[in-house]
């Protein structure tokens, strides 16, 4: 019913419009061309200052209301972040400055040069001085931000430092899973075709030796504040992208096209959710790419730790072969029956 | 005055003059398999029309999604059925609605109804030809996309959903029929429809390259073309060399999705269907593919809109156009870059860190020509004497949103930025502020200046004021908050974001810009009833040059027929941008060079 009522009123509305504008069509005729013409130049000329105007203050209410809102109001949590906040800033104020002057002259010549009976037109079709000015001036501008960017870029995709953690990380249709190497710091190899999403969803190789220490983890990540993470990316299914908007990076999981990604980061969570002051404060892992019907709800979450409560974690955590092959655990031993199958399955591999 | 005597002078001479072709119109020749360049311009201008509205309608709808994640709206069950089971709309509904708003107003809008529009009605009537090099393939490049719109539109009717992995439709989720329900018929038909697209588009520009360069009457050098025409035949170079790209890329998509070859997929594990025997493709090659298009896609689209905005503002500034040739090499050295910078849609795909840095540097450098391009425009203005028709208002708003989206592209652009607010809500201001609304606005100010030429009649001025102070306001209010939410990293293609901790604090704001949404669509819808009452009852144009403009084609009759001029084409004598030249306001091109005349440009 409302909905009908709605249509009805914007119908009546278009209506009342439509014939306002006609009627003022009849009115311009009579007016006479030249007139109305000067009418209409009047009132546009003083509505581009006003939208100018207006158009400022709205600005600035917009900033005001959502600058608190924004991850610059909160502060980056990663060393990266740190520099990539730094750059937004400083191509802030270029772009900013730029920004005010060309909208500033665009609508105050609008405004300032409106047809005038007594004007002269000024002929002027071209300076080369000019143009030299405004390409120059870009050109200069750029290098700056191009030099600036590119060094961060390089120190961003460059390799990490030596003490760096190691996290594997594969996206999936639509959820994480987290991969650590356990004790030997090495990953097992791997192969899609072993995957069986119950005990092994990133398709670990048994055989491998390294393989029986891994740890896998879903959905959360622990790290440890100041300790570089190195993240080793891939995808089970189709693209996903890890989005770690507080530490102001991220990068797509590709099927079968590992790609790496590393940051620092510089608060714990704890230490996160006292400095915003929400007590529900966590590092998101957002999926960036459009990965099919679940992808809004495709969230993971990174646990940033001290060294300490690191250490405890992963004390608990169990290597995934055991998960797999549960009759090897050596902490379910105590039945003797167990001991003797294990013994058989490992004499067969 | 001359041209009123011209008038006279043809319409005495009738029909006659119309040479080889005049012949019997019968309804179908006339209006349906039309080979006049006019007709087949408004052909593609009114499907590019009925595309924008169901594409705006989409629009409309995910934002009521973004807007209202909670509220229920029965009417919306009874339209859209199963894809809005209790009057919400769901996730595979939302997707597929933003996937058909992306491809259609991206192809079907801002290409087809941009160029296929302008270029079809300008480029014969601007340099002095009776028709395109080839009426024939032209109509065909219509009917093709008449197809490819056809075709496109039923994909909607498929049981399990149109296409819904986004327009780019990166494999692995488009070429996999269990990845996602979007992707099973619904993803035939896309790209079907594409592929007839691209042939269109083929066609169309082939015919524009072709007609540039040979049809040009007597005097018309090439730099005396009007920028439009600069700009349009740039336009279908890049629409020439990097359409077949996107086809391969499609036919090398369908055979992985249909004929078990790999190009695009690796070391694939689908939940419920289990590991696939495809190894060796690489996802990121279609990318590539894509980009090659996808980018100089936004030149195709943005370039006529800049050409018709230099055009209609020296008009309107009673003011030559400042620069000519540096608008020239600009548009050239944006053509010629346009090639070079589509990586940079692929920054964070794990791309090689120093290609990555080519692809920075060959970015930012398009801001040279683009800054060019702008301060010309602004001195354009300057000690100009400024007449603000419908036509000269949008013009202004182009240049506006212009300088606001291009200067964001300074930041996505930058690799180190770009890592952080790719696929945000930034990139969605951006790219809708530069790309969408400057080329709409771009095409609503060719709508505005050239109706009197298309139909014989105006548009209604004051529901063109209407439409333009609302549209440029409510697009600012709508896409520059999105700026903070990129900020805030707020990821595009969301269905919602309650669930998120990071991302739930716009709610107010998704409301708010939802809201200014609808209003800025329902006078979208002003506009279409203003061109369709002014088509048949509009105030009759009853002077050849309303707008007392230098360029060819107010040299034609109020109604050209078939073949433009019913006499000899003009000859042209001089550049199209004589206003205000030693005191006369405007000298058109047809107009012999005066004896006593200052030196031109």
């Amino acid at each position: 019913m409302s909905l009908y009522l709605s249509v009805a009123i914007i119908v009546l509305i278009f209506v009342v419009i439509f014939q306002i504008a006609k009627a003022s069509e009849y009115v311009s005729i009579l007016k006479g061309e030249e007139a109305s013409r000067q009418q209409n130049n009047k009132i546009n000329g003083f509505l581009m200052v006003a939208f100018l105007v207006l158009g400022f203050v709205g600005i600035y209410v917009c900033n005001k209301a959502y600058y608190g809102k924004t991850q610059m109001a909160q502060g980056a949590a990663s060393i990266q972040g740190q520099k990539v906040d730094e750059m937004l800033f400083v191509t802030l104020i270029i772009t900013g400055i730029v920004f005010v002057i060309t909208q500033v002259l665009l609508f105050w010549f609008a405004y300032k040069y409106q047809e005038d009976k007594n004007r002269k037109v000024f002929f002027f079709a071209h300076s080369t001085k000019l143009e030299l000015i405004w390409t120059a001036i870009p050109a200069i501008a750029l290098t700056v931000l191009v030099v600036f960017g590119l060094r961060n870029w390089f120190f961003f995709t460059g390799e990490p430092p030596k003490n760096a953690m190691v996290v594997e990380v594969t996206g999936k249709q639509f959820g994480w899973i987290f991969r650590y190497s356990g004790k030997d710091a090495i990953f097992g190899k791997k192969y899609y075709k072993n995957i069986d999403p119950a005990t092994n969803s990133v398709g670990i190789i048994w055989d491998d030796k390294y393989a029986q220490d891994d740890i896998l983890t879903e959905q959360t990540m622990y790290v440890v504040k100041g300790t570089p993470v190195k993240l080793i990316i891939g995808s089970r299914d189709v693209i996903h992208d890890v989005g770690l908007t507080h530490f102001r990076l991220k990068m797509d999981a590709v099927p079968g096209i590992p790609t790496t990604m590393w940051f620092t980061p510089i608060y714990t969570t704890k230490e996160m959710r006292e400095k915003t002051g929400n007590p529900n404060f966590a590092y998101e892992i957002s999926c960036d790419q459009m990965c099919g019907n679940g992808h809004y709800s495709m969230k993971g979450v990174i646990e940033v730790v001290d060294q300490e409560e690191y250490d405890l974690w992963m004390a608990k955590q169990k290597p995934q072969y055991f998960t797999a092959f549960p009759e090897k655990d050596p902490s379910a031993v105590p039945v003797a029956k167990a001991d003797s199958t294990t013994k058989a399955t490992t004499a067969k591999m | 005055m001359s041209h009123e005597a011209a008038l006279h002078n043809h319409e005495g001479q009738g029909h006659d003059d119309h040479g080889h072709h005049e012949h019997h119109d019968t309804f179908l020749t006339k209006y349906v398999f039309s080979q006049d360049h006019k007709m087949i311009a408004k052909q593609f201008l009114i499907t590019g029309m009925v595309w924008a509205v169901l594409g705006g309608l989409m629009s409309v709808l995910f934002r009521l999604q973004l807007g209202y994640p909670d509220a229920s709206f029965p009417w919306l069950e009874s339209i859209l059925g199963k894809w809005a089971k209790g009057g919400q709309i769901t996730p595979e509904a939302y997707y597929a609605l933003v996937t058909t708003h992306g491809t259609v107003l991206v192809f079907f809008v801002l290409t087809a109804g941009l160029s296929g529009t302008f270029a079809n009605f300008l480029i014969p009537l601007q340099i002095g030809a009776r028709d395109m090099a080839s009426p024939f393939l032209n109509m065909l490049s219509y009917w093709f996309f008449f197809t490819a719109s056809i075709v496109m539109l039923s994909s909607l009717f498929v049981e399990t959903g149109p296409f819904s992995g986004g327009w780019t439709a990166y494999p692995p989720l488009s070429a996999l029929h269990d990845a996602s329900p979007g992707s099973k018929s619904g993803m035939d038909l896309w790209i079907i429809a594409m592929a007839l697209f691209v042939v269109s588009s083929l066609l169309g520009g082939l015919n524009y390259i072709a007609t540039i360069l040979n049809m040009r009457t007597k005097g018309m050098s090439m730099t005396r073309l009007p920028l439009t025409i600069w700009a349009l035949f740039f336009t279908a170079v890049l629409g020439v060399l990097s359409f077949p790209v996107l086809l391969s890329g499609m036919i090398l998509l369908i055979f992985d999705r249909n004929f078990g070859t790999s190009f695009y997929l690796s070391d694939i594990y689908v939940n419920g269907v289990g590991a696939l025997s495809n190894e060796g493709g690489s996802a990121i090659l279609f990318q590539h593919l894509f980009w090659f298009l996808g980018h100089p896609e936004v030149y195709i689209i943005l370039l006529p809109a800049m050409g018709m905005v230099s055009e209609i503002m020296s008009v309107n500034s009673r003011k030559p156009i400042f620069g000519y040739m540096a608008m020239l090499g600009s548009l050239f050295a944006i053509a010629i870059l346009a090639f070079l910078v589509w990586a940079h849609h692929m920054f964070v795909t794990g791309l090689n860190p120093f290609l990555g840095s080519v692809f920075v540097l060959l970015t930012l450098l398009i801001a040279v020509p683009s800054a060019i391009k702008v301060f010309n425009w602004l001195t354009t203005l300057w000690r100009g004497n400024i007449r603000f028709t419908p036509g000269m208002l949008f013009a202004i708003g182009f240049v506006s949103l212009f300088i606001s989206g291009g200067l964001t592209g300074i930041w996505l652009g930058n690799a180190a930025l770009d890592i952080y607010l790719h696929d945000s809500y930034f990139v969605v201001a951006h790219f809708h502020i530069v790309m969408g609304v400057a080329s709409m606005f771009g095409m609503f100010a060719g709508v505005y200046h050239w109706f009197p030429k298309m139909y014989g009649r105006y548009l209604n001025n004051s529901l063109g004021y209407i439409h333009f102070w609302i549209t440029i306001a409510g697009a600012y209010m709508i896409f520059w908050p999105m700026h903070y939410q990129g900020l805030a990293g707020m990821p595009r293609r969301y269905f919602d974001f309650s669930i998120w901790e990071s991302f739930k604090q716009f709610a107010e704001l998704n409301r708010f810009i939802s809201t200014v949404a609808m209003i800025v669509f329902a006078v979208q819808i002003l506009f279409l009833i203003n061109f369709f009452y002014s088509i048949f009852k509009g105030r009759k144009v009853t002077v050849l040059n309303p707008w007392e403009s230098n360029t060819l084609e107010w040299t034609t009759p109020i109604r050209p027929g078939h073949g433009n001029w019913p006499g000899e084409i003009p000859e042209v004598h001089r550049w199209p941008y004589d206003y205000g030249k030693d005191g006369h306001d405007f000298i058109p091109q047809d107009v012999p060079v005066g004896a006593d005349e200052t030196d031109t440009h």
